[in-house]
């Protein structure tokens, strides 16, 4: 019984992928593409030295970003301010961090506080917003969200903007070379390849502080006793408001290392061309992969893998929009699928117990 | 429990037939379409780009990256693309033009797939494409690269720059004479120094006419939000509020924004009785808006024109005739590069003043300057 239980949510993900490419298919179909040939096209492309490069940095910030995501849903709060967080807190980072010169490490450690920090703190707002004031977190991130660009577009224009730099556009000043991560590619020997950037290691890290976190520690089984039964969680001795403080902002901490994998590896300043969107895809990332720390790193893996083999679409006459419809699909049947599965669990529980006491 | 068991057999059975039914339908048309249309054989991976090293029928290529916005802004990529295709039917050339969808890494990658595709010109149109040249263009020397707006450093690439400061400065010259209300205005796309260009040779415009003219400026937003290229409801509502202050020709650049202009200039004018206008940009506007909305031609004025378009042509010529140069290429109102449009011949009784006036830009007699003081 168990196993079957275990192969049918194992399969969910499997059938809705499966669906997803049959619908996209009969897109293309629609278009007058041929989808096989489509999806050999993107394949072929994703499987390159570069492209497995490009696809990895793609997918450094979109796990960071589905686990701070993830902390939220593990007790049922819906941070939709990931988006603001991590760019408040990119752009804070990129300015400080440019401000000084110390050795590698300690100045990257520095940089990552600073993030961690302003972004915990900007998260912080929603909560107190939430504890105090009863505003739903899902209006206070999004109306956050908005006061984030304003202030970046503020801030990164008359604040933090390079000084005495005649570049048409505003950005933050340069990263001195310490403060720059150094690639992977020496280690990993990809000498003609273009960086793969040493985020990867913090975003491993993360993962796993991220699973001890949620399931090893008291905070963790906090967090899961809420999410699964705010009643119960409340009547065993569990104080709400604190957590949903604690719990927001440590998403918001989370979220502040979204853009430093791009700042420290590629960027090493902010820009007007400073990659966005990064939380809104992680809430996809977050869904797709349960809140289960593997699963996310396989959801990220393969939406960074559709971004990146998609770019050939257009050298070939399809549109790359396909790939946006095909991540839509793939989250929407994932969706369904995991209720029904749920549901069926359910069933099969009360069922064996049922069962139990009658014999 | 067997009922349960049957109806997710049903439930999987049904998902197998669509999955079967999908993949059957796309044999069939994967057939068809080999034997309908060649490309689908030449359209492999760039892996196989081979066949472009072959010396034999390997005709010029060209691949153009638009910038954010993509075609259709009726402005400055939908002008790179009129030169791009313009090239492609004079020189027979194979044209390639692809869409970055945000964010600094793809625009480096689309260049790099343009180059291993093996295209012989490859365009980045937009400033924002002056880091991503830098990383790319090192690596492929054989190839020619130009980018719009901007410079990079490389020796294989070619800046084309616009003095638009000068054909701001007849645009400010042209709204100065034909005002009855000596008050006039500017829409500005994003607040930035490439559009600060447009404003200062504007406002250096107006005041060589008439010092004492009120000049509205507006803007549709501020970076690191570029949205106001192609925000034609913002444009509206701008205009609007420049028109209700007393403007009675505004003047844009600010792409697909402008479009809101000239429907706010046709509704003032219908409200009030009295005919406002609206300056075109880029384009010669009274054409590229008019004929797809001739409701509103009739409403521009004239159009500051800057031929990007002739100089991704001219980029594509070099390119097919071997001699192509890298570095800053600066188009003005010398080179033809940049003029002030006199279709709809609404301002062709001031033709004369606006040729003495461009004649002294040309001399440098006048210096319209392009930095906000």
């Amino acid at each position: 019984m168990k196993l079957r239980l275990r192969i049918a949510s194992f399969s969910a993900p499997l059938v809705a992928l499966s669906i997803a490419f049959g619908l996209s298919s009969l897109i293309l179909l629609f278009i007058g593409k041929d989808p096989i040939e489509t999806f050999r096209i993107m394949f072929e492309y994703g499987i390159k030295g570069k492209s497995i490069v490009s696809i990895i940095n793609r997918s450094i910030p979109l796990y960071i970003s589905a686990i701070a995501v993830a902390v939220g849903f593990k007790m049922g709060l819906f941070n939709i301010g990931v988006e603001g967080q991590y760019l408040v807190a990119s752009l804070i980072a990129a300015f400080v961090g440019s401000q000084f010169s110390i050795i590698t490490p300690i100045h990257i450690l520095f940089i990552i506080i600073i993030a961690v920090a302003s972004s915990a703190m900007w998260a912080a707002i929603a909560g107190y917003l939430k504890v105090k004031k009863g505003i739903h977190e899902v209006i206070s991130t999004i109306m956050l969200n908005y006061i984030g660009t304003g202030l970046i577009a503020y801030g990164l224009t008359n604040v933090f903007d390079e000084a005495g730099s005649d570049y048409e556009l505003p950005r933050t000043p340069e990263l001195p070379e310490s403060g720059k991560m150094p690639a992977l590619n020496n280690l990993f020997r990809l000498e003609d390849l273009q960086d793969l950037h040493g985020f990867l290691f913090v975003a491993i890290v993360v993962g796993i502080f991220y699973y001890w976190l949620v399931w090893k520690t008291t905070l963790g089984f906090d967090l899961r006793i809420t999410g699964a039964n705010p009643v119960a969680a409340k009547f065993s001795g569990i104080n709400p408001n604190r957590l949903i403080i604690v719990a927001m902002v440590t998403s918001g901490g989370f979220a502040g290392l979204v853009g430093l994998g791009p700042l420290l590896g590629y960027f090493h300043r902010f820009t007007i061309d400073f990659p966005t969107g990064l939380g809104f895809a992680g809430i996809a990332v977050a869904l797709l992969g349960r809140n289960h720390p593997f699963g996310m790193g396989i959801g990220a893996l393969l939406f960074a893998f559709l971004e990146r083999s998609s770019q050939i679409l257009d050298l070939n006459d399809v549109p790359k929009e396909i790939e946006r419809m095909l991540q839509a699909f793939i989250l929407l049947i994932v969706v369904v699928f995991y209720e029904i599965i749920r549901r069926f669990i359910v069933k099969q529980q009360v069922k064996d117990a049922s069962k139990k006491v009658e014999t | 429990m067997t009922r349960m068991k049957s109806k997710w057999l049903v439930l999987f059975i049904v998902f197998g037939l669509i999955l079967t039914a999908c993949g059957g339908g796309s044999d069939d048309a994967a057939e068809e379409e080999v034997v309908a249309e060649e490309p689908a054989e030449e359209l492999d991976s760039p892996a196989t780009t081979a066949a472009a090293a072959e010396p034999v029928a390997d005709p010029p290529s060209i691949c153009l990256v638009l910038d954010i916005g993509g075609l259709g802004d009726l402005a400055f990529n939908d002008l790179a693309y009129s030169g791009y295709e313009k090239a492609i039917e004079d020189f027979g050339m194979v044209g390639t033009f692809l869409e970055p969808d945000g964010g600094g890494e793809n625009r480096g990658e689309l260049l790099e797939l343009c180059a291993e595709a093996g295209n012989d010109l490859i365009v980045g149109n937009g400033f924002l494409f002056d880091a991503a040249m830098n990383e790319v263009a090192p690596s492929y020397p054989d190839i020619n690269f130009a980018i719009t707006d901007g410079v990079a450093e490389p020796g294989n690439v070619r800046g084309m720059l616009f003095k638009h400061a000068e054909g701001s400065f007849l645009a400010g010259v042209a709204a100065a004479l034909k005002t009855t209300t000596n008050n006039v205005g500017f829409i500005g796309g994003v607040d930035f120094p490439l559009i600060h260009e447009f404003e200062q040779g504007y406002l250096a415009g107006v005041a060589a006419i008439n010092p004492d003219i009120t000049v509205q400026i507006g803007y549709a937003s501020v970076p690191p939000d570029f949205s106001g290229f192609n925000d034609p409801v913002k444009g509206k509502e701008i205009a609007l509020a420049q028109y209700e202050a007393g403007a009675d020709i505004i003047y844009h650049a600010a792409g697909g924004t402008g479009t809101g202009m000239f429907e706010a200039a046709k509704e003032v004018s219908e409200a009030t009785g009295t005919k406002v206008w609206g300056i075109g940009v880029d384009f010669d506007q009274y054409y590229t808006v008019g004929n797809p909305l001739p409701e509103l031609q009739e409403y521009i004025l004239t159009s500051m024109v800057k031929a990007a378009d002739v100089s991704i042509y001219n980029a594509a010529k070099a390119t097919v005739e071997g001699t192509f140069t890298g570095g800053p290429s600066v188009d003005d109102l010398s080179t033809g590069g940049i003029y002030l449009s006199y279709s709809g011949g609404y301002i062709d009784d001031i033709k004369d003043t606006l040729e003495e006036y461009k004649e002294k830009i040309i001399s440098g007699e006048i210096v319209p300057p392009s930095v906000r003081p």
